[in-house]
């Protein structure tokens, strides 16, 4: 009796599992497992549903670091039909294996080469897309409006400028930057727009994809640049020792004056106590005239993992993933900004910023770790942060960051 | 049983061989299948290049090779070095310790348990704790340096330090744990022998080195044993404090391996388990030592 009973149930749970694939069922797999972003995924989803009626939608919410391991395991084992990842050479391991799914169709049905064009290049890889990005945000330099008034400071347009303002800082007492570098990646920031701003967005993809030595001389000439500000002590001290966090306190008490960050930091200043008014933010400033200035700006994706079995919904999704208004909606609650230029703007006044600056881009690099392989990105930023303390030592820095270029990119 | 002999003259002709065996049985296979197969295992990974979900493709004694050329390799053994002839300072502080304690004054209890606290938190506590101990601005040894000195000393931002940070924080809770092997010696010491060396007027330092401390040989020994591995396998306080940092200066092998094989950055198997193996060489010269000197021992009995 009971076994004809669990048998029955058995072929009817198989029965449904059956045809709810049949009767089109997306799975989501992605790492939203904050609050912020897990519920700017539940209310995307909830609207998806809404205009969708006829497509179920199954999401499998990962942990944030746990995923980063996990999908390694899933696209192979167990591919869903739309997954979360991170745009630019983060990408390109899955495609290069074939386990992303072309989605260029998906862009030109859509008209996403122009609505999302600001992202477009760092989703192409072999002149097709590979994902659909929804959110990114800006990096720039986040300064005290007043310690700037107190100073006789304008916001600095090129190097030379500021040069002279962190000069005047470190006169009054204050150290121009902030920064805590102890979990490295604060450090990639520096490198990224000193060799965007010194060589150009072109030259950093080339660098970052492996292609030119870190001996070459233009690589050293960023970190002569960088040199001007790490050798008079414009940075805060035993910045080794601290997080990104550990430094706003500085800033907060007027002990630093500038901080090169993502907008995320604002809310953390914020917390600090800083009001809206103290806070300004500027495009990290102009150092070889006449290079398009380029930003970082970090952009989280959705992909079709090529093993997935619904793959005609999954392209739905991803089409009302890119729309301007599920963009606008979904930005609002994460407090980023939406990669479609359609989207209404921001209201926050730093977004707005952010926005306009990214818009108006040459370019927009990833972020080296996501730019550059896993293994360099840790040799690189451990180099970085070397540099920070022992500026000296800079060609030992760049001959072992060579030789770990030479192996990685074989 | 005149049926059914055989079995029954079986069992009992063989019982006294056959019972060691079914009894080491359990024991034997945990410890085939969780200590010698996964050992053999990492030996036949780290001839190969893995990512860990592709295809192994075999590269002999490529990632020894490259692993001999690799800075961080020499660094991180230096480190283990550094690490395990300071974590020894963990048994004289222990036996201190326990010479210490092992009175009997009123509230001598509590003492001890304060004593022994260090080792029953967790190393990602300690590890915590002496994290802030050590911040500059606002932890109590940094005050305490710039009080002192007039200059802030960033222990865990600095390479001249930064092991040296860490093994301390790793002597807390090992002298801890010293200081209970020895108390428990201690307990066990014989009076007699004692009081005929006081008879013989032996005291102080004299008597500590030529009576009490050969009666605490045995505790001596396994305080060595668990402090030499302890040191070896330093792992959780790196990672807590300083995760190998900064620029990889205070990376220990068992970090080392695990940042190759298992963090976002490796994913290298290969080159890990080739990490693994050489540290594994290391532990086998001391465990080897270890064990020559308990079979000695037992052959002396």
């Amino acid at each position: 009796m009971t076994l004809t009973k669990a048998l029955t149930g058995l072929a009817l749970s198989a029965f449904l599992m059956g045809t709810a694939a049949f009767a089109g069922e997306i799975v989501i797999n992605s790492d939203q497992s904050d609050p912020t972003p897990k519920k700017a995924m539940e209310e995307l989803i909830a609207d998806f549903q809404v205009k969708y009626p006829d497509i179920t939608v199954k999401w499998n919410n990962f942990d944030h670091e746990g995923y980063k391991a996990a999908i390694r395991n899933f696209l192979t084992a167990d591919p869903p039909d739309v997954a979360a990842w991170y745009a630019g050479n983060r990408m390109e391991p899955f495609v290069k294996a074939g386990l992303f799914e072309d989605v260029s169709d998906v862009w030109a049905a859509n008209g996403l080469d122009d609505q999302l064009k600001s992202a477009a290049s760092s989703m192409t890889i072999d002149g097709k897309k590979w994902g659909v990005p929804y959110t990114y945000y800006q990096w720039g330099i986040y300064y005290r409006k007043d310690l700037f008034e107190q100073n006789g400071i304008t916001p600095p347009k090129n190097w030379a400028e500021l040069l002279a303002a962190s000069e005047k800082l470190k006169a009054a007492g204050i150290a121009p930057f902030a920064i805590g570098t102890k979990a490295l990646w604060p450090t990639a920031g520096w490198f990224d727009y000193l060799d965007l701003r010194v060589n150009g967005y072109e030259f950093h993809m080339d660098l970052t994809a492996g292609k030119i030595p870190y001996t070459d001389p233009r690589v050293k000439a960023v970190f002569e640049k960088w040199a001007e500000l790490v050798k008079p002590g414009y940075f805060i001290e035993n910045h080794a020792a601290i997080d990104w966090q550990d430094a706003i306190p500085q800033m907060v008490q007027g002990k630093a004056a500038m901080y090169l960050m993502g907008n995320f930091a604002v809310a953390t200043m914020k917390d600090g106590g800083l009001t809206e008014d103290q806070i300004g933010f500027m495009q990290f400033p102009e150092i070889t005239a006449g290079i398009p200035m380029s930003e970082d700006a970090p952009t989280d994706t959705f992909h079709i993992p090529a093993g997935a079995k619904n793959k005609e919904d999954a392209k739905v999704f991803l089409a009302y993933l890119a729309s301007p208004e599920a963009q606008a909606k979904m930005n609002a609650t994460l407090g980023q900004l939406p990669v479609n230029n359609q989207s209404a703007k921001p209201t926050d006044t730093f977004l707005e910023a952010g926005f306009t600056m990214l818009s108006n881009a040459h370019a927009l690099a990833q972020f080296y770790d996501r730019d550059a392989p896993a293994e360099m990105a840790k040799a690189g930023m451990e180099g970085f942060q070397e540099f920070m303390v022992k500026p000296d030592d800079i060609d030992r820095i760049l001959e072992r960051l060579e030789k770990t270029r030479a192996k990685v990119y074989k | 049983m005149p049926h059914d002999p055989q079995p029954a003259r079986f069992w009992k002709r063989n019982q006294m061989k056959i019972a060691p065996y079914a009894f080491l049985a359990p024991g034997a296979v945990m410890f085939l299948i969780y200590v010698l197969i996964p050992i053999v295992q990492s030996i036949w990974i780290s001839f190969q290049d893995w990512d860990g979900l592709g295809p192994k493709t075999w590269v002999g004694l490529a990632n020894y090779v490259e692993l001999m050329d690799d800075d961080t390799f020499y660094v991180a053994l230096k480190n283990n070095l550094l690490w395990l002839g300071l974590y020894l300072l963990a048994i004289p502080m222990g036996l201190a310790a326990a010479l210490f304690l092992n009175q009997n004054v009123w509230g001598i209890r509590l003492y001890k348990s304060l004593f022994f606290f260090p080792f029953v938190i967790s190393q990602v506590v300690v590890g915590l704790m002496f994290t802030w101990f050590y911040a500059p601005d606002f932890g109590l040894f940094s005050q305490l340096i710039k009080w002192l000195t007039g200059s802030e000393v960033a222990i865990l931002a600095d390479e001249r330090y930064v092991t040296y940070g860490i093994i301390a924080a790793g002597l807390w809770p090992q002298t801890a744990y010293c200081m209970i092997l020895y108390l428990t010696g201690l307990n066990n010491l014989n009076f007699e022998q004692i009081e005929a060396a006081r008879m013989d007027n032996a005291r102080g330092w004299r008597l500590l080195r030529h009576v009490i401390l050969p009666q605490l040989a045995p505790a001596t020994f396994i305080a060595m044993v668990v402090t030499v591995i302890g040191a070896l396998r330093s792992f959780d306080l790196v990672s807590i404090m300083t995760a190998g940092g900064p620029y990889g200066s205070s990376q220990v092998l068992s970090y080392f391996m695990y940042e190759q094989a298992l963090s976002e950055y490796g994913y290298r198997m290969g080159y890990g388990a080739a990490i693994a193996v050489v540290l594994f060489l290391i532990m086998m010269v001391f465990i080897t030592l270890f064990i020559m000197r308990m079979i000695a021992q037992e052959r002396n009995r």
